[in-house]
C-alpha cells in the first residue's frame, strides 16, 4: 500500500500512521451516555469504501481523510482533512 | 472410524488405501436444534463440545468455504494460558486443559506438544510485570517460572545476549504451554463432532436470518438454502460484524489484519515458543523445521486476508533483535488472517439482543489457543442460557458498564484507549 499525499506525492505506508474510521464525530459535552458509548465502543467495521483518517508521520504531518476498500486495500482518494494544515490546501 | 496403533497396523499392511474419510461431509437439513455458523476450530469445537457434554446432537456447522480455511488455518499454532487478569486467567486454564485431554477425548492426532512457552524480559520493570503476572498464574494453580539471565543462557545459548538496546536479562516460562497442529484440531473436531451425528455443511455462505413477529431469530438463510434453527450461534471471528449485521447489531469490534511467516526448514534450533519482550515478535519452529513467526497486526481496518511490508519489516527487525543469524535463513512463505479486535483486546462470548442469536467473536490475535475453552464455554451458553463460570465476564455489555478486562491496555489500536 502506497499513499499519494497532496502534499509530499507518493509515499510509502510506513511514513503514516492509522486512526480509523472518519465517520464517528466526537459527542457534545453533555451528551446522553448512550451516544459516548457508541462513539467511544462501536463500529461500524466496514468491508468495502471507507472514509478515514490516516497521519503522515514520517512527512509533512498533515491529517488526511483518505477513502480505501478494506476488501482490496485500493485507495480512491486523498484529501486534508478539515481542521489544522488544511488551509494551506488550495495554495 | 477409530483411530489406533491397531488401526494403523492394519492399513499399513494394506498400503494405506483402506482409510476412510475421517467425517462426513453433509447436506444442509431442514430444520436443526442449534445451527453454529463458522466452521473453524471455535465452530467446531462448539459443535462437539454441545453434542459430547451437553447431549444436544441435532447441530449443523455452515462454514462459507472449506472448514479450517479461515483464521484456524493461519495462526502461529501457539497454545499457553500465561494470563494475568481475572476473566481471562480462569479461561485460558480451563482451555489449557483441555488442550491436555485433546487428543485422548477426539481420539485424533493435533500433535499437542507442550515444549514450553517463554516470554523474555528486558528491563527491571518488565521483570517486575512480568513476575507478577507469574506470581498470578501460580495463585490461581497454573505453573510459571521466572527465569534469570543464566537459566535463558542455559536453555537458549543461541539468542544474542550482546544487545546494548535491549539486553536480554531474564524470562518468564509455562512450561505446559508449546504448539498444536493447527489443522488437525479442525479435522479432530470435525471427526469426533461428525462422528456424534454433527453435520458438517461447507460451501454454505450465511446470507441473512430468518426471524418471527417477535424478531427471534428462527434459521438462516444461506447460499444452499434457508436453514431452521432453535437457536444460532455466530462464531465467525474476522468477519463477526459482517454477519452481525444481517441481524441489525453493530459490534464493538474492528476487522484487522494480522500476519504470519514461515521460513525454510533448518535444524532444530528453538527449543520452545519464544517472544521478544522489547518488540512485538514471536516464533516457534514447526515439525518440518521451518521457523514460523510472527507480530503485530497491520493497524488498519482490512477484510484483505493479506498484509503490507512495514510490519513484515518491523517482525523481522525483532527476530533478528534475538537472533541475529536467522538474517541467512530465508521466508518461506507469508500471509495474512483477518482478526476481530475488540476495543478491550479480550473475546465476547454471550447471547445478544436479538432473541435465539448467541455471539462467539472479539478473540483479537489470541483465538488459536483458545480453541477447546471457547468451545465448551459457547457450548454451555448455548445449551443451558446462562454464561460458563470460567467465561462470565465475557459479557457484550462489559463495554457499557465500563467492566472491560484490558490485558495488555490497548484495546483494537494502540491510540485510541
Amino acid at each position: 500500500m502506497r499513499i499519494v499525499c497532496p502534499f509530499c506525492g507518493e509515499r510509502e505506508l510506513g511514513e503514516f500512521s492509522y486512526l480509523g474510521d472518519a465517520k464517528p464525530v466526537r459527542p457534545a459535552a453533555g451528551a446522553p451516555e448512550d451516544d459516548v458509548f457508541d462513539y467511544v465502543y462501536l463500529r461500524d467495521n466496514i468491508a468495502g469504501a471507507m472514509s478515514e483518517h490516516w497521519y503522515h508521520a514520517g512527512g509533512c504531518r498533515a491529517w488526511l481523510k483518505i477513502t480505501r476498500n478494506t476488501l482490496t486495500h485500493e485507495i480512491s482518494s486523498v484529501e486534508p482533512a478539515a481542521g489544522a494544515g488544511a488551509a494551506e490546501v488550495g495554495a | 472410524m477409530k483411530y489406533s496403533i491397531f488401526s494403523l497396523a492394519r492399513a499399513a499392511f494394506s498400503g494405506h488405501k483402506t482409510w476412510q474419510r475421517t467425517w462426513r461431509d453433509a447436506s444442509p437439513k431442514d430444520h436443526y436444534d442449534v445451527v453454529i455458523i463458522g466452521g473453524g476450530g471455535h465452530g467446531l469445537a462448539t459443535a462437539w463440545f454441545l453434542a459430547s457434554e451437553y447431549g444436544i446432537r441435532n447441530v449443523a456447522v455452515l462454514e462459507k468455504g472449506w472448514i479450517g480455511s479461515g483464521n484456524a488455518g493461519r495462526n502461529t499454532t501457539i497454545i499457553r494460558s500465561n494470563y494475568g487478569l481475572p476473566g481471562n486467567t480462569g479461561f485460558y486454564e480451563l482451555s489449557m486443559k483441555l488442550w491436555e485431554r485433546m487428543e485422548q477425548d477426539l481420539n485424533y492426532n493435533t500433535m499437542v506438544s507442550q515444549r514450553g512457552v517463554i516470554n523474555l524480559y528486558h528491563s527491571d520493570a518488565q521483570r517486575d510485570a512480568y513476575a507478577r503476572r507469574g506470581n498470578t498464574m501460580r495463585i490461581n494453580g497454573i505453573d510459571a517460572e521466572l527465569l534469570d539471565l543464566a537459566a535463558v543462557k542455559k536453555m537458549m545459548p543461541f539468542l544474542n545476549f550482546d544487545n546494548a538496546r535491549f539486553p536480554v536479562q531474564g524470562g518468564l516460562l509455562q512450561r505446559r504451554g508449546g504448539t498444536a497442529r493447527h489443522d488437525a484440531v479442525v479435522w479432530g473436531y470435525a471427526h469426533a463432532a461428525s462422528a456424534l451425528g454433527v453435520d458438517i455443511i461447507q460451501n454454505c455462505e450465511v446470507t441473512g436470518f430468518s426471524r418471527d413477529a417477535n424478531g427471534k431469530v428462527t434459521g438462516v438463510e444461506t447460499s444452499r438454502g434457508t436453514i431452521g434453527a432453535g437457536k444460532v450461534g455466530m462464531a465467525v471471528a474476522g468477519s463477526s460484524s459482517r454477519v452481525a449485521a444481517m441481524a441489525g447489531l453493530r459490534l464493538p469490534i474492528e476487522s484487522h489484519v494480522l500476519q504470519a511467516f514461515v521460513s525454510e526448514a533448518i535444524k532444530p534450533l528453538l527449543p520452545n515458543v519464544m517472544t521478544f519482550g522489547a518488540g512485538h515478535f514471536y516464533v516457534s519452529q514447526s515439525d518440518k523445521g521451518g521457523l514460523v513467526f510472527g507480530g503485530d497486526i497491520d493497524g488498519y481496518n482490512s477484510y484483505a486476508q493479506r498484509g503490507n511490508m512495514p510490519v513484515m519489516e518491523d517482525v523481522c527487525e525483532g527476530g533478528m533483535a534475538l537472533m541475529p543469524m536467522i538474517g541467512r535463513v530465508r521466508l518461506l512463505r507469508q500471509w495474512g488472517g483477518i482478526m476481530d479486535m475488540s476495543m478491550d483486546g479480550s473475546p465476547i462470548i454471550d447471547k445478544t439482543p436479538v432473541d435465539g442469536l448467541y455471539l462467539n467473536a472479539g478473540w483479537c490475535y489470541g483465538g488459536f489457543k483458545a480453541t477447546p475453552g471457547s468451545g465448551l464455554v459457547f457450548a454451555h451458553l448455548l445449551a443451558r442460557d446462562e454464561l460458563h463460570t470460567e467465561a462470565a465476564r465475557f459479557r457484550l455489555d462489559r463495554f457499557r458498564r465500563g467492566a472491560v478486562i484490558d490485558e495488555k491496555g490497548v484495546g483494537a489500536q494502540t491510540n485510541l484507549h
